[in-house]
């Protein structure tokens, strides 16, 4: 077993405790934290994939900015400890088991398939890192129009929003 | 496959070293930074309120030592004998961990700052830089944003009306400035010199490409953008003019107002951390890293690498200085003043940066037209926000009579 392994197994395993985590604390701050441990494991597993790109931007992206958004929210609304019972997921119960059962098979399903091509795999030396200066010119040239895409919607949610704060009419300032 | 164990060398820097050469050097250079960041905080404390007194003509601790230079000792002495009190209103892992999370960011953004150019010991060129990591900026960014964690946990935890309006306050305000801070970089970015295959977001690489002359450093191209820069890491430190997450007058002490003894301390040591280490940062980024005139190349290997730590430990402490400085020469925002100027005038400025460095630099290829360019676009886009705020000016609703209690006020 080398580095790249043991490393794997401590954020794999970190990841995992962390999702579970998210689903059975009771308070959402608490749950909210679950869920930025389990972004840097994941952060961790892009590092060790060669992608140092994506994996700063992960933690920029979702542990820096999107979960101080939630937590705010949170603290906001000041939600109070949940109970399984009262909320909508109790209720949902049938259709969360039915799902989470497809997905368990999809993962099993591909775990399977992983398995059987791990041999050729692993004859392969790990890729080069990936730089920015490649991210960014595959961005601009072969996945011009997804991105430029991505961006307008992103504008439109903006838009959106402004349009339902400024609802009232300009003398509301 | 041995790659993976010290690719944070071999990749970002051309230099390759030995594995236990790396690790004995490494667990050395970790050492020496991280004590250095404590005993940097504690002059921090010491300079703070010497320098403080001086600006307010008196004098400041001068008893504990030379010129109350232990001070600090005697502060830290006391904050751990002080009793650790937990209110019982707390949520209390959170209460106790709240501190950490603010104080662990502050400390590993240190790691691919570089501290100097390269010593030469037993035949091995050793880079002054814990690790130079092909995302260096990247990485500092993330871990910047990190910091507000312990701030929004910090206020929330205490379950008190005032830390929590701190903590709501200055979540939004960090969020709010980070986005500056992000943009104002990508210029200098863009005019970093790099080889084919290196990385322009290595610090290391945006320090050595400003070493050339006096008119590379970054502060000269991206005029605007530093200012930008600065200011938006002044609101991320909260220190004044931008510390409305611990205004005394309304918050009594913002998030911390429930902490004491060592929990206090550590709040107080990762805001002094923040600032050394930010100030180090905008060293490397704008103001030439461990270049001055070329006095880093006098001497041999060893000592050009010692002078070139000199050179940027003077900088980061003159840096700090105006740190210090500003917070007795301005007065503190009002909250939608804040909000108003990182959204309406920075982040315009930081914007403008990227889109005229970019134009400019591929049609012309001169840094000076570039730097010249900055400063007339910021210029214009400021006159131009400035008036549309005038314009759209609404007249100030009069003043309602005084009455009562405010009449007398």
């Amino acid at each position: 077993m080398n580095a790249e392994q043991i490393l794997f197994i401590v954020f794999g395993g970190i990841s995992l405790v962390g999702a579970v985590s998210v689903i059975s604390f009771r308070h959402p701050i608490y749950s909210a934290l679950a869920l930025i441990v389990t972004f840097f494991a994941q952060a961790g597993l892009f590092v060790l994939l060669g992608a140092h790109f994506v994996a700063a931007a992960q933690v920029i992206v979702y542990a820096g900015a999107i979960m101080v958004l939630f937590l705010f929210v949170i603290m906001l609304l000041n939600l109070g400890t949940l109970s399984a019972s009262g909320s909508i997921v109790g209720k949902l119960k049938g259709v969360a088991i039915v799902l989470g059962l497809l997905l368990a098979a999809e993962g099993i399903y591909i775990a399977v398939n992983a398995l059987n091509e791990t041999a050729v795999a692993s004859a392969q030396p790990t890729a080069a890192p990936v730089t920015t200066y490649q991210i960014g010119e595959l961005l601009f040239s072969k996945y011009l129009l997804p991105f430029e895409v991505t961006s307008l919607i992103l504008l439109a949610a903006l838009i959106g929003v402004i349009v339902l704060v400024k609802r009232d009419g300009p003398d509301t300032d | 496959m041995e790659r993976a164990y010290y690719f944070a060398f071999v990749e970002g820097d051309f230099v390759v070293l030995p594995l236990h050469v790396l690790i004995i050097s490494s667990i050395v250079k970790i050492l020496i930074i991280a004590h250095l960041l404590i005993i940097g905080v504690m002059a921090m404390i010491w300079s703070e309120r010497r320098v403080s007194g001086w600006m307010q003509d008196r004098l400041g601790p001068n008893r504990v030592g030379f010129q109350g230079i232990l001070q600090p000792i005697a502060d830290g002495i006391k904050f751990l004998f002080k009793e650790d009190l937990i209110p019982n209103h707390v949520d209390k892992p959170l209460y106790v961990l709240a501190p950490a999370m603010l104080l662990v960011p502050a400390m590993i953004t240190i790691a691919v700052v570089p501290f100097g150019s390269s010593l030469t010991i037993f035949g091995h060129e050793i880079p002054l830089q814990i690790a130079d990591i092909s995302i260096g900026i990247l990485y500092i960014l993330a871990i910047t944003s990190l910091g507000v964690y312990g701030v929004v946990l910090g206020a929330w935890a205490s379950n008190n009306k005032y830390s929590l309006l701190g903590g709501l306050r200055s979540s939004a305000q960090m969020i709010s400035y980070e986005l500056t801070l992000g943009l104002a970089i990508i210029g200098v970015l863009m005019l970093t010199v790099v080889e084919p295959g290196e990385s322009a977001l290595s610090l290391r690489k945006i320090a050595e490409s400003q070493g050339k002359a006096l008119w590379n450093w970054n502060f000269l191209i991206h005029f605007p953008a530093f200012l930008a820069f600065t200011t938006a890491m002044f609101a991320e430190t909260n220190r004044l003019p931008f510390d409305l997450a611990e205004a005394e007058q309304e918050l009594v002490a913002g998030y911390h107002t429930e902490y004491s003894s060592m929990k206090f301390a550590l709040f107080f040591m990762a805001e002094y951390m923040n600032m050394i280490v930010g100030s180090a940062v905008t060293v490397t980024l704008f103001l030439g890293g461990w270049h001055f005139f070329g006095l880093e190349n006098v001497g041999g290997p060893v000592w050009s690498g010692l002078i070139s730590f000199g050179i940027i430990f003077v900088k980061t402490a003159i840096f700090l200085f105006v740190f210090i400085w500003v917070r007795w020469t301005l007065p503190r925002f009002r909250y939608d003043q804040l909000m108003n100027f990182g959204w309406k005038f920075l982040l315009p400025v930081a914007l403008t940066s990227i889109v005229v460095t970019g134009i400019l630099w591929v049609t012309t290829q001169s840094r000076l037209l570039v730097g010249i360019g900055n400063v007339v676009a910021a210029f214009i886009v400021v006159s131009i926000v400035a008036g549309l705020l005038v314009m759209n000016k609404t007249p100030e609703p009069a003043t309602p009579e005084l009455s009562g209690l405010d009449a007398i006020e």
